[in-house]
């Protein structure tokens, strides 16, 4: 196997708030390789996108304390120079945000800011920055690459937009994207189009993809592996089969039951209620002692539940190159919400 | 068609002037948000109106309830011509038809208490006078959402998004009303507060024997919760039908492509299956193609696409309707572009 391009162990990041300390992300580990695409899915406040800032150094300082390792190609991004962060900011890691119409400057032509990437990470002139922003636009798809060089993001359309944000992503090839929720704001039909070109960008260049969702739908589509999270921690990760068909936690199990499914049509005419999970997450400055998701949990007995933190633990057999793990006292499998896929033994 | 239909809109237009320049200007061309909309509600069913963001959907249901003015077309609820009604009886139809909004964060005020949002329908339309009667209404409405009436005197800022939406559910349903548009009604939901609220739709549908018209980019939930399916792209109701025949056997490319563009939560699915990307972006609503609005992007454009714009047409099953050529020229919209055979 050749070295992960990305290596995250037992980050934690705790932010000052007015209400107290907020611990965010809980002792996160992972690891993505090269032309690998991981999927860190959580709803709302799960930490997901914090733990993604925080590895790229985009928390401010003086509010977010982050702790443990994270080795982009064998540096720490934790320990590392402002300045050579910069540097690895672009060629090392890329990131691509949610909201097309806020990550782009208005009063800036597209290509003035393609061409601000280019340049700030390698000695070329001006004339040959703006025709490499040309065909990366080409390769993203854009009609008229040249002429999209001059016009400004209100010109053009969510989809577009978006295109022209992985295009800034991609300009400098990096290692490692890293995409925060980056169709969630698309159309369904233009969220396939942007799935296409990662995918195809990613097989091209060997690209590692973090791609953080909440849509369960995407990831089976692209993921490699599947990081479940919740208040702040892994609940449960493998890979994208054994999570979506087999899901063990009773929180991964509540999500894919809540999902309506078009794969899974009416019986007898008559659809069935939606399987919910009760409740909301816990806040960050009041996580619960135990296990994060007890409060919630349909299926709640073990005695550890309320006390005792359940350890990300291998379900099945540990020798697989991605095993299964979940953390849960759970042990149970059978009861709670079905698993949509009817994957249970 | 049958005296069951509650709402329904024939040839409806909602038009905007766009553009021009200086002071008093003279509009430089139309953006028709809605244009040639025929549909029909009918008492008891929830409709699902789905499509992409800037087709004109969120206009169309502002529309049946005389949100925006119409620039064109009939407009009836209930047997009443509803274009140009004022009035008093415009205010009846105000307590008749209900919204739920998209942003549960800010369609509630964050100076008024719980019981004071779902208490001035109310108040609006002189229901449940006295003090007593209004503050036991209110408890009851919260009871029927699923909130606790004991929050009655809390602030919007005090509940979840989910429970900020429930009580504009509570809102719409205050006046007792037959029917009730919701726009976008989970898409800033999470997946698990969704599922509550959907499910929560659906009991009330029942329950109070109402009329929906639920408004929605995600097919899944449509697909869910919905009777019947209405497909619309730019401006105009491109397919309609049962919801399972729209959602497994779509008879127009549009319809065909949205979903094949879905994600699905299963892996080996998701794997195996063929996606219809479409290729372009939607055009400008100011800007409508001639003849077929989809064939721009339609992977089996053909001759008569250009020039005549396609009516909605039987087929498929029963109750089906689509607005495409293929099917006056061809059996079946999926036939490859090569055996398509036009007309001389």
């Amino acid at each position: 196997m050749t070295a992960p391009v990305l290596e995250v162990e037992d980050l934690r990041v705790r932010l000052r708030t007015p209400r107290g300390p907020a611990d965010v992300v809980n002792g996160l580990s992972y690891r993505v390789g090269a032309g690998e695409t991981v999927a860190v899915v959580g709803e709302s406040g799960s930490g997901k996108s914090v733990s993604v800032l925080a590895l790229l150094g985009l928390l401010p300082a003086g509010i977010a304390t982050v702790t443990g390792r994270a080795l982009l190609q064998g540096e720490d991004l934790l320990t590392m120079a402002p300045e050579r962060l910069r540097q690895v900011r672009g060629p090392g890691a890329g990131m691509v945000f949610q909201d097309p119409m806020t990550s782009l400057n208005p009063v800036l032509t597209i290509g003035r800011q393609i061409v601000e990437g280019i340049r700030a990470h390698g000695d070329v002139d001006k004339a040959a920055a703006r025709r490499r922003a040309a065909e990366l636009l080409g390769e993203v798809g854009l009609p008229d690459p040249v002429g999209a060089l001059d016009r400004y993001p209100h010109e053009l359309s969510g989809g577009m937009r978006q295109r022209v944000v992985i295009a800034i992503a991609l300009s400098n090839s990096p290692a490692l994207l890293v995409a925060d929720e980056a169709t969630t704001a698309l159309d369904v039909t233009v969220q396939a189009q942007i799935i296409d070109l990662v995918e195809k960008l990613q097989a091209e260049r060997g690209t590692g993809v973090v791609w953080i969702t909440h849509d369960l739908g995407v990831v089976a589509g692209i993921a490699d592996r599947v990081l479940v999270m919740y208040g702040g921690r892994c609940v449960e990760d493998g890979t994208v089969d054994d999570v979506l068909e087999n899901p063990v936690h009773p929180y991964t199990r509540g999500l894919l039951g809540a999902l309506p499914d078009l794969a899974r049509p009416a019986v007898g005419g008559v659809v069935p209620d939606l399987a919910t999970v009760p409740g909301v997450p816990p806040a960050p400055t009041d996580l619960p002692a135990g296990c994060v998701f007890w409060p919630r949990c349909p299926v709640r007995g073990d005695a550890r539940c309320e006390t005792e933190q359940p350890p990300l633990a291998v379900i099945g057999s540990a020798d697989v190159r991605l095993p299964h793990r979940a953390a849960t006292w759970c042990t149970d499998r059978t009861s709670g919400t079905e698993s949509p896929a009817g994957g249970f033994r | 068609m049958s005296g069951d239909v509650l709402v329904s809109a024939r040839g409806l237009e909602v038009h905007f002037p766009v553009g021009g320049r200086g002071f008093r200007r003279k509009p430089a061309g139309l953006l028709r948000a809605v244009d040639g909309v025929d549909l029909d509600i009918h008492r008891g069913e929830t409709l699902g109106l789905v499509g992409e963001s800037g087709c004109g959907k969120s206009t169309l249901g502002n529309a049946l309830l005389r949100l925006v003015p119409t620039t064109g077309g009939t407009l009836t609820f209930d047997g009443t011509d509803l274009t140009g009604l004022e009035g008093r009886r415009l205010k009846e139809l105000r307590r008749r038809a209900g919204m739920v909004f998209q942003d549960p964060f800010a369609s509630l005020d964050p100076r008024r208490t719980v019981a004071q949002t779902v208490g001035e329908p109310l108040e609006v339309h002189g229901l449940r006078t006295g003090k007593r009667a209004r503050a036991d209404r209110v408890a009851e409405l919260l009871e029927l959402v699923g909130l606790d009436p004991g929050v009655a005197g809390r602030y919007p800022h005090e509940f979840s998004g989910g429970q900020r939406q429930r009580v504009g559910i509570a809102r719409a349903l205050a006046g007792e009303p037959d029917f009730l548009v919701c726009d976008e009604a989970i898409a800033s939901l999470d997946v698990s507060v969704q599922a509550q609220v959907l499910n929560l739709l659906r009991r009330l549908q029942r329950q109070l024997g109402l009329t929906l018209l639920f408004i929605s980019h995600d097919l899944s939930a449509v697909r869910h919760i919905s009777d019947r399916i209405a497909v619309m792209y730019l401006g105009r109701i491109v397919e309609v039908g049962p919801a399972r025949a729209v959602g497994t056997d779509p008879q127009m490319p549009y319809t065909q492509a949205l979903l094949s563009a879905v994600p699905l939560p299963h892996p080996k699915l998701e794997r195996e299956r063929k996606r219809i990307v479409l290729t372009g972006d939607v055009p400008s609503p100011a800007a409508v193609p001639s003849g077929c609005r989809f064939r721009t992007r339609c992977p089996y454009a053909f001759e008569p696409c250009d020039d005549v714009d396609p009516a909605l047409q039987s087929v498929g099953a029963p109750g089906q309707q689509a607005a495409c050529h293929l099917h006056g020229v061809v059996g079946a919209p999926a036939a490859a572009p090569e055996g398509v055979t036009a007309t001389p």
